[in-house]
């Protein structure tokens, strides 16, 4: 059974059973390995991606509940100009440190800015608040927030 | 030390494809150390930082510069790299002398390229590099080159590949016919397998994957990895195990006695063989400070790759310590060392011993048994929360005999725990193998091993357990405790945190039972001039915000790592909430790490201890019953995020001319610390074990 994905502005065929968590269609099937697999059970966030804008976790709802939807993944955040000063924004803050769960905050951020484009620091840490991070990066993350609000 | 072990030039540094290539024994686990060497790089030899690459850290390539922790990096590789590319540059800006003529002072350096008399354009660096004999003797003396007020900061290695989704972990790793293999565990680490049903095994061969088997160590492989998910779930279920007893489930914090330990009296910050002294005489002041089991708790589960082909075996791994793990898997399989050959791959951040070295060992044997096939194992959520070395639950009993100013004269400490060295490092009784998990399930097991004390200094659960302040007598005491219900390693700091919890709260009681300043009360019994510099630094800070902070309740706390690394003092501003809940408000830190390398990093790595145990404070908890740990994913074992990060300020004071010490473990001690005085500052209630809920803060007022 072929299903159709539009991911990143493409439109995609893939042949994993419909069943399958997207995160593994993602990342095996269409080698988009930038959603990360951190719990498998919608608790860390390191898996999110964008579904018709909105910050969607794909580890645990099926692929075929995706179809005729329009998926972004961080790959594919920087082909709009929001996506890219957030990706900016995260390497002049360095949010980062081991940066497992960077992809999941870029998709996060891009699609809180692309709602609210100044929220205020205490909307930011609530909208953030399903990412786990366990470097203890928040507070370059927030400042990357900042950055990227301030620009766009 | 690394240098005396590899004391050439070319142990450390290589000239490939007209760019500087750094050796390393040390990866990167979240705290930059490729970093921080590649800016040591630029600032002895002023090459732009493209054209500095880090070697992978590969057995049998790499300097071996054993585990990747205590915050030793930048003491032990740092150095290393500074010294061997400070004795680069003196050869050659000899060889432009030579070749061109001129003095040494006639030849400077910038940008990569030297410039001097005699040359018609700026020379290469690298091109007469790659000329020279790079078996020359690293100069321990070497000198360094002066740096200006401006440095220029070296980008984070790998940080845009980060945002863009291109950064490679081991998770992502791929090659043709790769199989994805997930293990199927046993309720407990006691249940051993008894039987699979028939059913179970036929569905396995229905959906043509492989089971791998060795005594009670099961793994399923496949091509599809959610397939292979989703079918070691179901394994299980099919799964009968012997249930032994089950798990010890009693109150962990009453084993945590004197009576129940191997003592060991700590002298000049280190287990000696004296008798345990004698008890203090008079006992002014007393209290004991807990710890649970906690988890490391990775944001990725643990991972590795391997594969078995032509007798050699190929392992990806991001355990912080590939060639003691090489020796512990190639005595486990019955290889010699030459056939085994571990790289390092990123992971997640580690935070100490996590289930990084046991997922290689258990890859090498699903790899073994499927030879010519790359073999990606990865660990569950739940397999990580559950089959992770924990960290130990610890106890810390203090006394204190006061003067008639109500200073300090005579001290007692007393640290029990398990053990924090769970590392699989080789050692006597095969202790390495016995210390990587699936060994223990094989159908002729090895281990698990014994508690082995750690007898350097600061090692292990004594680490800090030596107070900072100048008390005029002390007894110290380390009792190791066997046979914890659970299997446990060296977590962010090991004894480290609860002895400076202990050490911090216990000095906040006194201060207040004496109605004194708590920052004058450690001031009065601190010599060190450095240490006294910081805690004036964040008093001076605090007096700054008097009168800013009306609602919120302060607490301060100071510590210096091991007492000879990174000194930090800091501060927490809270509020407790309607629901008896900390909410943390601001956090300053400020902090003396010697001359300053990274500052970005630094200032990161204080951050992200004082985040990391501002969630140990306020969540981290393992809990279990007798039928296994039922503390299994981020619901059940809560850390802290986002809405729950304070704003914090780090101030760093620089001491160009003091060696850089590392930074990475010296903020988490302090900060239990502090949040625990912050809270007594709030309610009046002495928390003396941690974690501090809501819940537990509720019992405690209720109680009183």
């Amino acid at each position: 059974m072929t299903l159709e994905l539009r991911v990143n502005g493409t439109t995609q065929r893939v042949d994993s059973a419909p069943d399958t968590p997207l995160i593994f269609v993602l990342r095996n099937e269409l080698k988009l390995t930038g959603a990360k697999l951190g719990c498998g059970l919608e608790q860390c966030g390191a898996c999110a991606v964008l579904v018709d804008g909105e910050v969607t976790l794909s580890c645990v709802s099926s692929v075929e509940s995706f179809e005729g939807k329009n998926i972004v993944t961080v790959e594919g955040i920087g082909a709009s100009e929001l996506g890219r000063l957030v990706q900016d924004a995260f390497v002049d803050a360095t949010a980062a440190q081991c940066g497992y769960c960077t992809s999941g905050l870029v998709v996060a951020v891009t699609g809180l800015l692309s709602a609210q484009p100044n929220p205020d620091r205490d909307t930011v840490r609530e909208a953030l608040a399903p990412h786990l991070c366990r470097c203890g990066s928040h507070p370059r993350v927030l400042r990357a927030v900042e950055i990227a609000a301030g620009g766009s | 030390m690394s240098l005396n072990a590899y004391p050439r030039i070319k142990d450390w540094l290589g000239v490939q494809d007209n760019r500087l290539v750094l050796s390393s024994g040390k990866v990167d686990i979240g705290q930059r150390i490729s970093t921080a060497l590649i800016q040591i790089a630029h600032e002895e030899l002023s090459l732009p930082f493209d054209r500095i690459r880090v070697a992978p850290v590969r057995t049998g390539l790499a300097p071996d510069e054993g585990i990747t922790s205590g915050s030793n990096s930048i003491e032990q590789s740092g150095r290393a790299i500074r010294l061997a590319t400070a004795t680069l540059r003196a050869h050659v800006v000899a060889e432009a002398v030579r070749k061109f003529g001129g003095r040494d002072a006639d030849w400077s350096l910038e940008n990569g390229a030297l410039h001097g008399p005699g040359a018609n354009a700026p020379v290469d660096l690298l091109s007469i590099a790659s000329e020279l004999d790079m078996s020359l003797p690293v100069d321990l003396d070497a000198s360094l080159r002066e740096q200006g007020v401006e440095r220029v900061r070296a980008p984070m290695r790998g940080m845009r590949d980060l945002v863009v989704g291109s950064y490679k972990f081991i998770h992502d790793l791929d090659l043709p016919g790769l199989l994805h293999a997930r293990v199927v565990r046993p309720p407990h680490a006691k249940a051993r397998l008894l039987d699979i049903s028939q059913k179970g095994r036929e569905r396995v061969a229905e959906a043509r994957l492989r089971l791998v088997q060795d005594g009670s160590f099961l793994a399923l492989v496949g091509a599809d990895e959610w397939q292979v998910i989703d079918a070691a779930a179901k394994l299980q279920n099919a799964c009968s195990w012997s249930d032994q007893d089950g798990l010890d489930d009693g109150d962990v914090f009453s084993l945590l006695t004197q009576s129940n330990a191997q003592r060991f009296t700590i002298v000049d910050s280190k287990p000696s063989d004296a008798d345990i002294p004698a008890e203090l005489g008079r006992v002014d002041a007393q209290a004991r400070f807990e710890r649970p089991f906690t988890l490391h708790g990775s944001l990725a589960p643990s991972a590795a790759m391997a594969e078995f082909s032509g007798g050699l075996l190929r392992v990806h791994t991001h355990s912080q310590g590939i060639y003691a793990l090489r020796e512990s898997m190639a005595d486990s399989l019955g290889m010699s060392l030459e056939d085994v050959e571990l790289t390092h791959a990123p992971g997640p951040g580690c935070y100490g011993h996590n289930g990084a070295d046991d997922a290689a060992f258990e890859a090498a044997l699903i790899a073994q048994e499927i030879p010519d096939t790359p073999i990606l194992l990865k660990w569950t959520r739940a397999d990580e929360h559950a089959w992770e070395p924990f960290g130990t639950a610890m106890a810390v009993e203090l006394g204190a005999e006061l003067d008639t100013d109500g200073n300090v004269s005579a001290y007692s400490a007393e640290a029990i725990s398990g053990t924090h060295r769970g590392r699989p490092r080789p050692g006597p009784n095969r202790a390495g193998p016995a210390r990587l998990l699936a060994n223990h399930f094989r159908t002729e097991p090895i281990g698990p091993a014994p508690a082995a004390p750690n007898r350097n200094r600061h090692g292990g659960m004594h680490r800090n357990l030596d107070p900072i302040y100048a008390f005029a007598d002390k007894r110290l005491v380390k009792n190791l405790v066997d046979g914890l219900p659970h299997r446990t390693s060296a977590l962010r700091c090991l004894g480290g945190a609860v002895n400076n919890f202990a050490l911090e709260s216990f000095m906040d009681e006194l201060a207040y039972a004496q109605s004194r300043d708590p920052v004058e009360f450690r001031l009065a019994h601190l010599k060190d001039a450095r240490g006294i510099a910081v805690l004036k630094h964040l008093q001076n800070l605090l007096a700054e915000r008097a009168g800013e902070a009306e609602a919120l309740s302060t607490g301060v706390a100071y510590a210096q790592y091991k007492n000879a690394m990174t000194r930090v003092a800091v501060a927490v501003e809270i509020a407790v909430t309607e629901e008896a809940e900390i909410q943390l408000e601001r956090a300053t830190i400020v902090a003396d790490a010697g001359r300053v390398i990274d500052r970005a990093g630094l200032e990161a790595q204080l951050e992200g201890g004082f985040l990391q145990a501002a969630s140990w404070a306020l969540c981290e908890e393992v809990t279990w019953d007798r039928d296994g740990i039922t503390s299994l994913d981020w619901d059940s074992y809560p850390v802290l995020r986002f809405d729950q990060v304070p704003r914090i300020h780090v101030h760093i004071i620089d001491q160009p001319n003091e060696p850089a010490v590392g930074a990475g473990e010296a903020a988490p001690g302090p900060t239990l610390a502090a949040i625990g005085n912050a809270l007594f500052n709030a309610t009046g209630l002495r928390m003396r074990r941690l974690p501090l809920t809501g819940d537990a803060i509720r019992r405690q007022a209720l109680s009183m």
